[in-house]
């Protein structure tokens, strides 16, 4: 269960963002909208530990984010939290499986290789394992970012703007295969979107303004 | 996986790379063969004048006369009345004399005339044959046997001079009687028979009339030779011979250790400046390679929050940009010393055709080449700490907030 209580995040004493209570169980889904400028990369990059509230409480399973060392969040993040960006970044001189490997070894120290394909087949992906993540198309390269972000068997799946910069059919595609391997892995969704073709297809959103 | 991410960045920018990687090959190979070559000339020199205290010969260059009588390097100063070096060599200062007759040369390496006493000195020992115990048998040094393909009992016709076209005598060929062990000495590049039959040589030659030798060769006070090597027994004779013999003889004394001493004061001005400009590239190299970190962070910055958002470490993102530094230079160094062998190699070939000293290439030069490396480190680390330092203090939030 993702739980957080009266977060608040100042950049400076003028620019403060207060983010409403949310809630989110193993399993369910959430998306979180609103209007470009009300804070929603900084609310995920909160609950990812990527920044630390200036106060409130962001309890991930038990563990609270906030109380934790910066290196203590970073091996949390890695091992529990699975991250997909609107632009997918990857490790530019290792293939496809090779970013995937680099997940699980960064987190847990062992390269899964098995686990690794068995991701990229499910995402369709394994004939492009060898390749270079730069050849991948748009498409592919988020999907390759979802596998990266499944590969420790998170237990949150954070979203930010997965779907913005890709098409219709596309767009549906990430959005249902994000969906399914939550599920799968029992994790819990959060997606930080404006992207209005999402709202039909998660019914719990959280707006932020 | 941080090390093999490091040398696989290195490889997925080749261009970036090749710049810094040419200058550190560059910068090593030369100090590398600046080291080599110094080390072995001046070993080989010091080998060759261990146990000679001074050289009598002939009025002229001092230099000349070392160069000449103990390395066979240059031409003689002249020649010297042997019955008048007797004298000297009978001195109670000295220990041991040795009369050296040379001058003239087989395909361009020196006949030397002298006596068992000399290959005592150097422990020159056979290799196969025995040493020389007539009139005409040369004992051969391994060099020369080596280049010049000369077994026991082979005959060659000596020449005059030490350039390869000169006059030969052909009256009387050598013959070979042994081949001598490698000693790493000026003896491994040197033909050697006894006094007579250089005297008989020359007499013969000037008389045209080969019935003539025996008389002559008998006649000790006409007798000649170039140079004497002396080890003295009372080291006063450093000191007191040169002005007596200065004084009261047509000769010179020179001592070896302060020729070859001037000798290196010599080069060693052109072999500190090549270092310097190999040191020079080293740092340019450093420079570079710091270039190179700094420009491509800027592009890799996603790349490395990308690490930390799973699960790296600040002190991991710090190792990766140091590591590459790190490989680059132990890339440059390995590729310098195969580059500064190729070059030995080179050079060591046209040193042996002109001066007949061999170079060994393949010899690893311990402890300098270790401190070449520890050095050639200590420019990457230098040059990686500033782009190291600014993957360690990145900004995760920032960097992924930058559109």
């Amino acid at each position: 269960m993702l739980q957080t209580r009266q977060v608040e995040f100042r950049y400076s004493s003028s620019v403060r963002f207060h983010f409403p209570d949310i809630q989110c169980g193993t399993g369910e889904a959430l998306l979180v909208t609103g209007p470009s400028g009300v804070g929603k990369t900084t609310f995920l990059h909160l609950l990812g530990g990527i920044l630390k509230p200036t106060t409130g409480e962001i309890n991930v399973f038990g563990n609270k984010l906030p109380d934790m060392t910066e290196r203590a969040r970073d091996q949390f993040r890695g091992q529990n939290i699975g991250i997909v960006f609107q632009r997918s970044y990857f490790v530019a001189s290792l293939s496809v499986l090779e970013n995937l490997t680099l997940a699980s070894w960064l987190a847990k120290g062992e390269k899964q290789v098995e686990r690794a394909e068995k991701l990229l087949e499910s995402l369709g992906l394994s004939d492009q394992k060898f390749k270079n993540t730069a050849q991948l198309s748009i498409g592919q390269q988020q999907r390759a970012a979802i596998a990266r972000a499944m590969m420790n068997e998170p237990k949150l799946l954070l979203a930010d703007e997965p779907t913005s910069s890709l098409d219709d059919e596309h767009c549906f595609l990430v959005a249902k295969m994000l969906q399914e391997q939550a599920q799968t892995a029992g994790a819990a969704l959060i997606i930080v979107t404006h992207d209005q073709r999402l709202k039909n297809l998660f019914p719990n959103i959280q707006r932020l303004s | 996986m941080i090390p093999l991410i490091a040398w696989k960045n290195i490889l997925y920018r080749p261009l970036n790379a090749m710049l810094s990687w040419l200058l550190l090959t560059a910068g090593v190979a030369i100090i590398a063969i600046l080291l080599l070559l110094q080390e072995q000339m001046e070993q080989q020199m010091e080998k060759s004048i261990a146990g000679i205290d001074m050289v009598l010969g002939a009025k002229g260059s001092p230099l000349q006369l070392i160069l000449s009588a103990v390395y066979h390097l240059d031409s003689p100063t002249g020649n010297i009345n042997y019955a008048e070096a007797q004298r000297w060599m009978k001195h109670p200062f000295v220990a041991e004399a040795i009369p050296l007759s040379y001058g003239d040369s087989y395909k361009g390496y020196s006949i030397l005339g002298t006596t068992q006493g000399y290959l005592e000195k150097y422990e020159a020992k056979m290799a196969s044959g025995v040493t020389f115990q007539h009139d005409f048998e040369v004992v051969v040094g391994a060099g020369v046997a080596e280049k010049l393909r000369l077994m026991p009992n082979d005959t060659f016709l000596g020449t005059h001079g030490r350039s390869v076209q000169g006059e030969t005598h052909e009256a009387h060929p050598y013959r070979v009687s042994g081949i001598l062990q490698p000693t790493g000495t000026v003896v491994d590049n040197l033909i050697i028979s006894n006094l007579e039959s250089v005297w008989a040589m020359h007499t013969e030659q000037e008389d045209g009339d080969s019935t003539a030798i025996n008389m002559i060769v008998s006649a000790d006070s006409t007798r000649e030779i170039t140079a004497v090597l002396i080890q003295f027994r009372a080291k006063m004779g450093f000191i007191l011979w040169p002005r007596m013999v200065a004084e009261t003889t047509k000769m010179q004394c020179a001592s070896p250790v302060i020729e070859t001493n001037r000798l290196y004061s010599l080069f060693g001005i052109g072999i500190h400046g090549m270092q310097y400009v190999g040191w020079g590239i080293i740092f340019l190299a450093g420079l570079s390679v710091f270039i190179a970190l700094f420009s491509t962070l800027k592009a890799r910055i996603y790349e490395l929050a990308l690490l930390r958002i799973l699960g790296g470490s600040r002190l991991q993102l710090a190792m990766l940009v140091l590591l590459e530094s790190i490989w680059l230079c132990l890339a440059g160094y390995l590729s310098g010393l195969i580059l500064s062998r190729v070059g030995l190699w080179l050079v060591a070939k046209s040193i042996e055709k002109e001066y007949h000293y061999s170079l060994n290439i393949l010899q690893f030069r311990w402890p300098q080449e270790i401190y070449l490396l520890l050095l050639t480190l200590a420019v990457g680390i230098l040059a990686a700490i500033v782009p190291a330092w600014n993957a360690y203090r990145l900004n995760m939030a920032k960097t992924l907030a930058e559109k």
